[in-house]
């Protein structure tokens, strides 16, 4: 059995040499594939994981997709360390060598097109939340205290809850104005996002919005109401860096995170 | 593994770039298992699979 070819990135020929120490996906060493004036990175991995049906259920295993995008990122990683390379999706994969020189063949002026876009640039990723004005935890109170028997229990609400609503309506007041803090809250963090996102757009060659992650995958605090990508070259990311950090210090109640630099993932596209 | 470790990355800032972004390659000489559409769907499964386990904190807005 010879192994599939899994791709990791297209570049232009580099000089300095990957570490042999440098594994990605199935824990293979990357190797080059030269084509013309094209290298492609790749990594023989085994069918039994990376044939359409096997590689369709590891998809949704958590674990494994992990795994692999943390494998995949780590090769795109050392690539960006030596040139700027072009990254291919998540799980590209080919029958053997003569299917990447052939995709390579075929594409080779739009990757010429995209690499020359995207050479000595990398990617910022840039994400503003709003920290919720109040926790899961105490809204869960708030609605157990609703019931006129569960405020007894001495369970339902912790000793620092603000005072008990005496009534339905009271209640109902009060849940009102916890929403209406909420609107008046993602209203700002979406007007501080918009003109922080204009400001980094001036500095970006290309910008791209990603959707706003989920708080259940993140594991972040807050909403996520801004997670977009910068285009920028490395000459001038140490400015973008800095602007990034200054937005830092006048934004009470919410959080700006910078992410990278990565590869030019979000601006891949040919058609930009 | 690289010789200097470096901070972990979050798994959904990478998955914002590795399913979302990179070149997608379709066509015959490929298992089009890059498929944009395949890659949501999955990704959809994948959220929801999370969702039944652990609520999300916004729920109380809706």
């Amino acid at each position: 059995m010879s192994g599939l070819r899994y791709v990791y990135a297209v570049c232009r020929p580099f000089g300095t040499p990957l570490s042999a120490q440098l594994t990605g996906v199935a824990g293979v060493p990357p190797k080059q594939l030269t084509h013309h004036g094209l290298v492609a990175v790749v990594g023989q991995v085994p069918e039994e994981d990376f044939a359409e049906r096997p590689l369709r259920a590891h998809l949704e295993d958590l674990d494994w997709l992990s795994a692999t995008a943390r494998a995949h990122q780590n090769v795109i990683d050392a690539l960006t360390v030596v040139t700027s390379p072009l990254p291919l999706r998540l799980a590209t994969v080919f029958l053997d060598d003569s299917g990447v020189r052939t995709m390579m063949e075929q594409r080779e002026d739009a990757f010429l097109r995209t690499l020359d876009r995207l050479d000595g640039r990398v990617e910022w990723g840039v994400k503003v939340y709003a920290e919720s004005p109040e926790t899961p935890e105490s809204s869960a109170t708030v609605d157990s205290a609703a019931g006129t028997e569960s405020s007894e229990d001495p369970n339902s609400r912790p000793a620092s809850s603000p005072a008990k609503p005496v009534s339905g309506r009271d209640y109902l007041r009060q849940r009102r104005g916890q929403r209406r803090a909420h609107e008046e809250k993602w209203e700002q963090a979406e007007e501080f996002s918009r003109r922080l996102h204009e400001t980094l757009s001036g500095y970006a060659e290309e910008t791209r919005i990603h959707a706003p992650q989920n708080a259940v995958l993140s594991h972040a605090s807050g909403r996520n109401v801004l997670n977009a990508a910068y285009l920028v070259p490395r000459s001038e990311s140490e400015a973008f860096v800095e602007l990034v950090d200054r937005t830092k210090d006048d934004s009470p109640g919410l959080r700006v995170e910078l992410t990278g630099p990565w590869a030019a993932y979000s601006f891949s596209g040919e058609d930009s | 593994m690289t010789v200097v470790e470096r901070r972990e990355i979050a798994l959904v800032d990478l998955l914002d770039r590795l399913l979302a972004g990179g070149v997608v390659i379709t066509g015959d000489l490929t298992l089009r298992i890059a498929d944009v559409d395949l890659v949501r769907i999955d990704l959809n499964a994948l959220i929801s699979s999370v969702n039944e386990q652990v609520p999300s904190p916004w729920r109380e807005l809706e």
